[in-house]
């Protein structure tokens, strides 16, 4: 038996996707910059999928930037909105659990003079709604929030974030990334009040190198990538046709009946921590229930490495992730792990479970059962 | 311009009536080693040379990049191979072969003539003489400097005439397979290739076993040491690896016995089981990367506990070496890079705060004793599991 348990890493792509970007790779091939048919063609399926993705966001279809994935629309939400901003402030608020993709241009930016605000968090990996009231200054240029964090599942205040940033600092953008949020939560960001939003497509079920940056109109931005002007000058390049059809296609599919879907992922997620948490030793980072999101569990299983634990796990066709990377002569302890408080001993513990809306209770059940004979035979072997 | 490459080597010259030996090893490594070399070549031995020949395009780099990694090449010579047409157009020859070579001609040099065919007209004093008078004429702004020149042209009256002056420096060493072949205890580090690729100038052939221990070490530590067994066969001939699941051992002395020994019983039985497939393979030796010192199972008396359990000997070509020399070659062969990504090995993980430095052997042996119920099938288990792959250079 094999259950694929990382689906916060990648998830597989679904099979119609993967089809449609298999025909427009070999068949309708064209550039939608092209002048004649093919181009026109091309244009089309881009112009599609903007409004099929448009329309679980609420939101109008030249809101809607494709990029090359997460990674590129958080680096461009930072870098292009703080670039057209700089006159107003120098200060910019973000979370102490982002993702690298924004935690890495907030230290670039550092560099460059700009003052960062990394907001912590309380246990469960959440901000404390205070700690951003009181860091919010006229000076402040861009809030940029976790909203999902990648790594424990914790879910932040977004919403109550906005009506902060609106009363206390209404120069500034507010960025969310929802790379983990996204096929997660329905999420309306005009209503929320976000005018940036980071969206990775092969995290839900479609491919990789593709996903958008949801811009609000008349937000304050500038492109990082300059070229052709395509995407009217946002994001250069010839539009990943191929990627972006398959996107659209993932994204419809997974909003399709999708509270039906969501609450069976919360199901299985109780139920996945109410019987991993019975074997001894094992506790979980984040919190339970609907306040995290419905498709990530992080346990410590004391004693017992991430690593050891993830290969035992890979033994039995288990496949999750480690929560920090760690090793005997590199230790690299996450800095979510840190930021939640979790203890000295524990930071080498976590492992990341992840399921998508096709996970199975079997699957779960599975990987459950593998838990419950390794934990305790690998805790024997510990490095002393 | 070269279409041949003249391979210089000294030591195998001297050894008598095995010289044929040497000198086949020498044009199978030199096959094999060109293989990464896009192109087609031929590789001829002809009155006690051996010459490339390019049948192809070719790029002169890489292929000169491919005789460096060949053990027991001295010097490579692009050479101008020459039909005896008379001096005339040996003359002419020559002057072609300065001109296309040195477009700026504001330099010395010296002709130095062999005559190695003696039935030849002209012997080597006359020849250097009327050479180089020749090329006086033909580049005004040529000097001779008989004893410093910049450019030391070398032409030798063979079958045909060989024309020459630039030597790259071989690796020297002795061809691999001219000394037997050993056993290399390669780990994922930086240590142990070296010490494989310092055993494979002396001529040796290389087999290696990795300890690998699922799910303490990943399939990407695994994995490093193939590649790094793939960087020393570019140098080594192909390498066979021997990879053994030691797991269930490490466990089980994790178990039986005092843990700051865990690390050098571990080294007893990794050196038991190499010496296993090296009996298997015809192995004369086995071979590590230790070096005095260096970490707690390096000390002398850790080396000396360790050896006690191997019949065959232990080379150690890094015994006198600081890890500083140590990472210079590991950066030369280029393995380097891939030593040192962080993968957890099978030596570390379970490794004491403060191992024995001084293991006393009485002490050692009897701690072993506590394992005789299980050790002998553990070990027989990890030899019949283990895994057998072939590594060889990739093909340019």
């Amino acid at each position: 038996m094999k259950a694929y348990l990382d689906n916060a890493a990648t998830t597989k792509c679904r099979k119609s996707a993967a089809d449609l970007m298999m025909r427009l790779l070999t068949e309708d091939y064209g550039n939608p910059s092209s002048l004649h048919g093919m181009g026109a063609a091309a244009e089309d399926y881009v112009k599609e999928a903007r409004k099929k993705i448009a329309k679980t966001l609420k939101a109008e279809e030249k809101e809607i930037v494709f990029t090359s994935g997460g990674t590129e629309s958080n680096n461009l939400a930072v870098f292009g909105s703080v670039e057209a901003n700089k006159r107003a402030g120098n200060h910019i608020i973000t979370t102490s659990i982002e993702h690298a993709s924004v935690f890495l241009p907030m230290k670039r930016l550092e560099e460059m003079g700009y003052r960062v605000t990394y907001l912590p968090v309380d246990a469960s990996g959440v901000i404390l709604p205070d700690a951003l009231l009181d860091a919010l200054s006229e000076e402040t240029i861009l809030v940029s929030l976790i909203q999902v964090n990648n790594e424990i599942g914790s879910v932040q205040p977004i919403r109550k974030a906005a009506e902060m940033i609106r009363k206390k600092a209404p120069q500034a953008v507010f960025h969310v990334d929802a790379i983990q949020a996204y096929g997660k939560f329905v999420i309306h960001p005009k209503k929320l009040g976000v005018d940036l939003l980071s969206v990775s497509g092969h995290k839900i079920c479609g491919p990789k190198g593709s996903g958008f940056l949801y811009v609000r109109d008349r937000t304050k931005i500038k492109p990082v990538i300059l070229g052709g002007g395509q995407q009217k000058g946002m994001r250069s390049g010839t539009e990943n046709v191929p990627a972006i059809a398959a996107l659209s296609e993932a994204v419809q599919k997974t909003y399709e009946d999708f509270e039906r879907k969501t609450e069976r992922m919360y199901q299985l997620r109780e139920y996945f921590i109410r019987e991993v948490t019975k074997i001894a030793g094992v506790t979980i980072n984040g919190a339970a229930g609907k306040d995290a999101a419905p498709h990530i569990v992080s346990i410590n299983a004391e004693g017992v490495r991430s690593e050891v634990l993830l290969h035992s796990l890979e033994e039995q066709g288990v496949y999750v992730s480690a929560g920090s990377a760690c090793s005997s002569n590199k230790p690299a302890a996450s800095r979510t792990l840190l930021a939640i408080g979790l203890k000295k001993e524990l930071l080498e513990t976590a492992v990341r479970f992840s399921f998508c809306q096709d996970t199975t209770k079997e699957e779960i059940d599975y990987a459950l059962e593998c838990l419950a004979k390794i934990i305790p035979f690998r805790r024997k072997f510990t490095r002393k | 311009m070269y279409k041949s490459f003249l391979i210089k080597y000294a030591e195998i010259a001297i050894k008598g009536k095995n010289r044929y030996l040497f000198e086949d090893a020498l044009v199978g490594q030199i096959k094999y080693a060109l293989r990464a070399a896009e192109g087609e070549f031929a590789v001829r031995r002809l009155q006690g040379r051996i010459y490339v020949d390019a049948l192809s395009d070719y790029d002169y780099d890489e292929v000169i990049e491919a005789l460096s990694r060949v053990f027991g090449i001295v010097g490579i010579c692009p050479v101008v191979l020459a039909e005896d047409e008379g001096f005339d157009k040996l003359a002419e020859d020559v002057i072609a072969y300065m001109d296309s070579v040195y477009p700026d001609k504001r330099m010395t040099f010296k002709v130095n003539a062999r005559r190695a065919r003696k039935n030849y007209p002209m012997n080597s004093m006359e020849l250097n003489a009327a050479l180089g008078e020749k090329i006086l004429d033909a580049f005004p702004e040529i000097k001779v400097d008989v004893h410093h020149p910049s450019v030391l042209l070398c032409v030798e009256i063979r079958e045909k005439i060989n024309i020459y002056s630039t030597e790259i420096k071989g690796p020297g060493g002795m061809p691999v397979g001219t000394n037997g072949r050993a056993m290399l205890l390669l780990s994922g580090g930086i240590d142990s290739p070296v010490a494989g690729y310092m055993i494979a100038k002396r001529g040796v052939a290389i087999d290696a076993t990795y300890f690998h221990a699922p799910p303490y070490t990943s399939e990407r530590a695994k994995q490093k040491v193939v590649d790094l067994a793939k960087i020393l066969s570019a140098y080594a001939g192909p390498v066979r690896l021997h990879v053994v699941n030691f797991t269930e051992i490490q466990l089980y002395i994790y178990e039986k016995c005092p843990h700051e020994e865990l690390t050098i019983l571990m080294r007893r039985y990794m050196m038991r089981i190499a010496e296993h497939f090296a009996g298997e393979n015809k192995c004369l030796g086995l071979v590590t990367g230790e070096s005095i010192g260096q970490v707690a199972s390096q000390t002398m008396q850790s080396l000396a506990a360790t050896d006690a359990v191997c019949r065959m000997p232990v080379y150690r070509p890094l015994i006198g070496f600081d890890k500083s020399e140590i990472i210079e070659i590991s950066e030369k062969i280029g393995a380097y890079e891939t030593s040192i990504q962080p993968f957890e090995d099978c030596c570390t993980i379970f490794v004491a705060k403060h191992p024995v430095t001084k293991p006393n052997l009485n002490v050692i042996e009897r701690s072993e004793q506590r394992l005789c119920e299980k050790i002998d099938r553990l070990v027989q288990t990890a030899v019949e599991t283990a895994e057998h792959i072939r590594v060889a250079a990739e093909e340019g």
